[in-house]
């Protein structure tokens, strides 16, 4: 919400509203030749046209009126000023897991401003408390705000600060971490945390929703709910993101931070595993455990590596690639570049030459396929070994999203490319999978 | 009833879907599937606070709850739009076009810009939680009997999932029908009949169809009626798919709503006040230890409570009749039903009686410590259960002192109505931010204008005289479900008044003998009327054949006839069918000559029925006789 008393609302009509000293909820009496019209002014989409004024009538419905010089605006009242009436938190039970809520924005919590139909999000423990009260009968739940920002704005900076965040956390006692997180990149996030966060001794959960929470049909209460549980009572020590497992509000799949990706743009059940299984799923109030590769919640020291470059790349393939795109990346200094290869990793041969002048200049090429599903393997086509020739090196089963963070993590811990391309191929943190498994996935 | 003494205000809301191409935010067929379903899933409502922290009571009522909402849906007619798993498409123009066409024949004024609102609806019957609805045009009008009644708005929204059932905390809902485009169109509140309802909502409903534009057939359209008397709260009450209906939803609610008035002036009188009505629940269980009653004793058995709660100043008001077969109890045990999950509650006013003895409710008065003009009010469950149920039968009883709560209510099969929620608060409507609004510019409206469908009597006239039809037979075929089918098949030269017969007042007939019409394809109706063009049989058996057909929904007409045995005899079998018949009556034949030719096509008919046609058994018949007695 900006604090113009006008939102939206530009040229001779917003001229016409500050003659009449009106501003967003006053209340009106429009008329227009013989037609009266009676409502409480409502701001307009900054995309629109300038030309229509929104009322909301008694009714509680809204309409557009075209303005034009037949238009009178009368100011009939002015807006009653919204007062907060917080409802009865529900009391904390001390003795239970603390789990810490770290928001970086998205609207998991929210309620609806009726007058203006805007969504005011709520972050606070207090706000969360009041939306989603039965937290507080599975954890001693504390929430802060660390970042506003929208998920595609988020980057390494940002990874830096959460990683920071959630170690502190940790080591104040946290017995679980949930991270809130835009949708759109929460794979990165979580692949970045992977790495970032090492040795862990509890779960660090992502969590957010793929339904905006002003309305009844929101996934986020379930998610959230389903995530500081698991936080508080799971067996595991892993980063994660939990969202709905299907399209019904039943279940909660928890899918490793590095082998996870959103495959859909609107669904609940948008994230889906990519080569491994999920970790666990939350049903009926409980934690069921999927996968036998994980790490288990133990008492241990957690490692701060919170270091990313800014120096990496990710190119995906298309046929008539411009080589002097992968040239472009060399010229400006990059030290890696993760490329999206076709099938089982091959490219155009033109491109090969810019592969060769990166391995001179000491700049690390990983090859990853655009298939997301399956491992790439080098030595099959004569193609795929003319690459191996050039220096370039296949990542296993590690989709693009993941091969880039974790570049970026590894140039963020050494300058050395011997070192890196060492760090690139050992598994870290289950980001490969040793044996690719038969998934059936969802449409 | 004496309406203008108590006050009578009726208004209306009528929903009718539209015939549109596709639904109203997106792009499946606005049809019903009649095969069933592909795929279920499970969803949960929660409302969402307003900014001041509230929780729309409706919206909040429905959460309270606990339901569980079951999804059937198909491919065929539903998609991620109507499962909410995607933002809507842009809203539908035709729908908007052709609700601009009815506000601009009923003179309404439309606006300039139609914004989407999200109507908040947890009941599960949009899967979002809300309805998309938008305001199309204000005010306009209708004249019925020389009277004009005002129009208040008319809207065009999606229509809702249809409900399967309700068992116990789960609803299961069937989705193809949500998003289906609804012109919604609500009336000033300025009936005071219930006659005057009906004429009103009979009126727009037949200027609805004058546009062209409108589906037809059953539940297709919806009247929601909200009834208030002097000093009354405004009661809604949805669904009745019915126009007959309406009378008697209005007559019995007037009555309903004056008796909760003489209850509250008789509460009144014998100073009964809010703070007297304690919600002071007491468990009773050990005074039915023993008891006879089924009911309670199965809830005592499988480890429920029977409690108890005084309803002081109560007694004989619990047991008074509102309106046929509802007294206040009934709305004290709905509104148990709904916030404690209970089957039900008695009251002292219906006891002793269902096994509990007099001697029984004698103790537990006691108990409780009841005086005399005191009620008890008792439910047996779970002891959460029972407390929530009492809770609401106690806040029920406190409203009953300010007379006729607002709320909504749904419409039963007889007329009378029962409790569904409380009225939702004016918290209910915020903007769909997802959709774009629509303009209609004066230049769409001038073009609209110029193009408008006859009105309703226009329409009537033209269409009398270019099929030949009577003004009844006309009137029905107009509002028939079947216009369509009726226009094609009079261009193939069979006579329209058969068709508007068999295609209005037949059918209505079968379905009243409960014959499953429903199931009839166009091409059912179609093969047969072709079977009876071409002479393979002749028009008394079309109703015959049509129930085969309804009942054998998967058979042609061809296969009716036959297994029917209604294929035309030869000429020769109709010869020797008369011929033997005259001679086994020859005596009659002789005796009254041709007076004997009633009685004689009487016995052949009744035997060739739908396989010879009456003329051509009278031609031989008259032969036959003459042949005898000449």
């Amino acid at each position: 919400m900006t604090d113009d008393r006008l939102t939206g609302y530009r040229g001779k009509l917003r001229t016409a509203l500050e003659a009449e000293d009106v501003e967003i909820g006053d209340k009106l009496e429009v008329s227009v030749n013989n037609q009266q019209y009676r409502g409480s002014l409502m701001p307009r989409v900054e995309t629109y046209d300038e030309y229509h004024l929104i009322i909301k009538m008694v009714s509680g419905y809204n309409i557009g009126l075209a303005y034009g010089d037949a238009m009178i605006i009368k100011k009939t009242g002015t807006a009653p000023k919204p007062e907060f009436k917080q409802p009865p938190l529900p009391e904390a039970k001390k003795e239970l897991p603390k789990v810490s809520i770290i928001s970086t924005g998205g609207t998991i919590a929210s309620r609806v401003d009726y007058v203006t139909g805007g969504v005011i999000s709520a972050m606070s423990s207090r706000d969360l408390l009041a939306v989603v009260p039965e937290l507080v009968e599975v954890a001693d739940v504390d929430a802060d705000i660390l970042y506003s920002v929208f998920s595609e704005d988020i980057g390494g900076e940002h990874w830096a600060g959460m990683a920071k965040r959630a170690y502190d956390k940790i080591k104040a006692g946290a017995d679980g971490i949930i991270f809130t997180h835009g949708t759109d990149t929460m794979g990165y996030s979580s692949a970045a945390m992977s790495f970032a966060l090492q040795n862990l001794p509890c779960p660090v959960i992502f969590v957010g929703s793929q339904r905006s929470s002003d309305r009844p049909s929101s996934d986020n209460a379930t998610n959230l709910m389903g995530g500081v549980y698991t936080a508080a009572h799971a067996p595991f020590a892993e980063v994660c993101i939990g969202l709905h497992e299907n399209t019904s509000d039943l279940s909660i799949s928890y899918l490793r931070g590095t082998k996870v990706r959103k495959c859909h743009t609107s669904t609940r059940y948008a994230f889906q595993p990519i080569n491994d299984f999920p970790i666990a799923r939350y049903k009926d109030g409980k934690v069921e455990m999927l996968n036998d590769r994980i790490r288990v919640r133990q008492d241990s020291e957690p490692k701060l590596l919170n270091t990313f470059s800014d120096k990496c790349a990710l190119v995906k393939f298309a046929p008539d690639y411009n080589p002097a795109v992968l040239e472009y990346f060399l010229t400006e200094g990059y030290r890696g570049i993760i490329i999206e290869a076709t099938g089982l990793g091959q490219i155009n041969q033109t491109l090969w030459p810019a592969v060769e002048r990166a391995k001179k200049d000491g700049v690390f090429v990983g090859v990853v396929s655009q298939c997301t599903w399956g491992r790439v393997n080098l030595n099959v086509y004569s193609h795929g070994r003319e690459l191996i020739d050039r220096g370039a090196v296949p990542l296993e089963d590690m989709h693009g999203e993941t091969a880039y963070v974790k570049l970026k993590w590894c140039l963020g811990q050494t300058e050395e490319i011997d070192e890196v391309k060492k760090l690139m191929l050992t598994n870290i943190v289950n980001e490969f999978n040793p044996r690719t498994p038969y998934l059936r996935r969802m449409g | 009833m004496d309406y203008k003494k108590i006050g009578l205000t009726v208004g209306i809301e009528i929903h009718q879907e539209l015939a549109t191409e596709t639904k109203l935010f997106c792009n499946c067929p606005p049809e019903l599937n009649k095969d069933g379903y592909d795929f279920t899933f499970t969803r949960k409502l929660r409302p969402a606070q307003s900014e001041l922290g509230e929780i729309d009571p409706a919206a909040l009522f429905e959460f309270l709850k606990g339901k569980t909402i079951i999804y059937e849906a198909d491919h065929r007619t539903s998609c991620l739009v109507e499962m909410d798993e995607e933002p809507p498409s842009p809203m539908d123009k035709e729908a908007v076009d052709i609700a601009l066409t009815f506000s601009l024949m009923t003179k309404g004024t439309p606006v300039d810009e139609v914004q989407v609102m999200r109507k908040t609806v947890v009941d599960g019957s949009n899967t979002g939680g809300f309805q998309r609805t938008s305001v199309v045009s204000l005010g306009g009008e209708v004249e019925v009997g020389g009277k004009t009644y005002h129009l208040e708005q008319v809207a065009v929204e999606e229509d809702a999932a249809r409900k399967i059932s309700e068992d116990g905390d789960t609803i299961t809902y069937r989705l193809d029908r949500l998003g289906i485009p609804l012109i919604e169109i609500t009336t000033a509140p300025e009936m005071h009949t219930p006659q005057e309802a009906y004429d009103v909502a009979r009126r727009i409903g037949s200027i609805l169809r004058a546009t062209g534009k409108v589906r037809r057939g059953i539940g297709t359209i919806r009247q929601d009626v909200n009834v208030s008397i002097m000093n009354g709260g405004i009661i809604e009450i949805k669904g009745a798919q019915d126009l007959g209906m309406i009378k008697t939803l209005v007559e019995f609610e007037a009555q309903r709503q004056a008796t909760l008035v003489e209850i509250q002036g008789e509460l009144k009188i014998r100073g009964v006040k809010a703070e007297d009505l304690e919600k002071k629940h007491v468990d009773v269980s050990e005074m039915f230890a023993r008891t006879e009653s089924k009911i309670l004793l199965n809830a005592l058995q499988s480890g429920g409570k029977v409690y108890a709660v005084k309803l002081k100043g109560f007694n004989g008001l619990t047991g008074k009749e509102l309106c046929p077969n509802r007294r206040l109890g009934t709305e004290m045990s709905d509104h148990a039903k709904f916030m404690g999950g209970v089957r039900g509650i008695f009251h002292t006013d219906e006891l002793p009686g269902y096994k509990i003895t007099q001697d029984e409710v004698d103790r537990m008065r006691k108990y409780v410590g009841t005086e005399e003009g005191d009620a008890v009010v008792i439910v047996a469950d779970d002891e959460s259960k029972c407390i929530a149920a009492l809770t609401a039968v106690v806040d029920r009883a406190v409203t009953a002192l300010s007379g006729v709560p607002a709320e909504t209510r749904s419409a039963n099969q007889d007329g009378t109505t029962r409790f569904t929620r409380p009225r939702p608060g004016a918290a209910r409507m915020y903007p769909e931010t997802d959709v774009r609004p629509t303009h209609i510019s004066a230049d769409a409206v001038a073009m609209a204008l110029k193009g408008l469908p006859d009105m309703p009597e226009v329409k009537l006239a033209k269409y009398q005289k270019r099929y030949e039809l009577n003004e009844k037979l006309a009137i029905q075929v107009l509002d028939s479900e079947h216009l369509d089918l009726f226009e094609e098949l009079s261009e193939l030269g069979l006579s329209t008044t058969l068709l508007a017969v068999t295609l209005t007042e037949d059918l209505t007939k079968l379905r009243r003998d409960s014959i499953p019409t429903d199931a009839l394809s166009q091409d059912a109706f179609r093969e047969t009327f072709m079977l009876v063009k071409d002479g393979t049989t002749v028009k008394e058996s079309i109703p015959d054949m049509l129930t085969y057909l309804a009942k054998n929904p998967t058979h042609n007409a061809e296969r009716a006839i036959k297994e029917l045995g209604l294929e035309m005899m030869s000429d020769e079998d109709v010869k020797k069918l008369v011929e033997s018949a005259v001679k086994e009556r020859e005596g009659l034949v002789r005796e009254r000559g041709m007076k004997a030719m009633g009685p004689l096509m009487g016995v052949i008919m009744g035997k060739a029925r739908g396989k010879a046609s009456p003329q051509q058994v009278n031609k031989l018949l008259n032969a036959a006789i003459r042949a005898i007695i000449e």
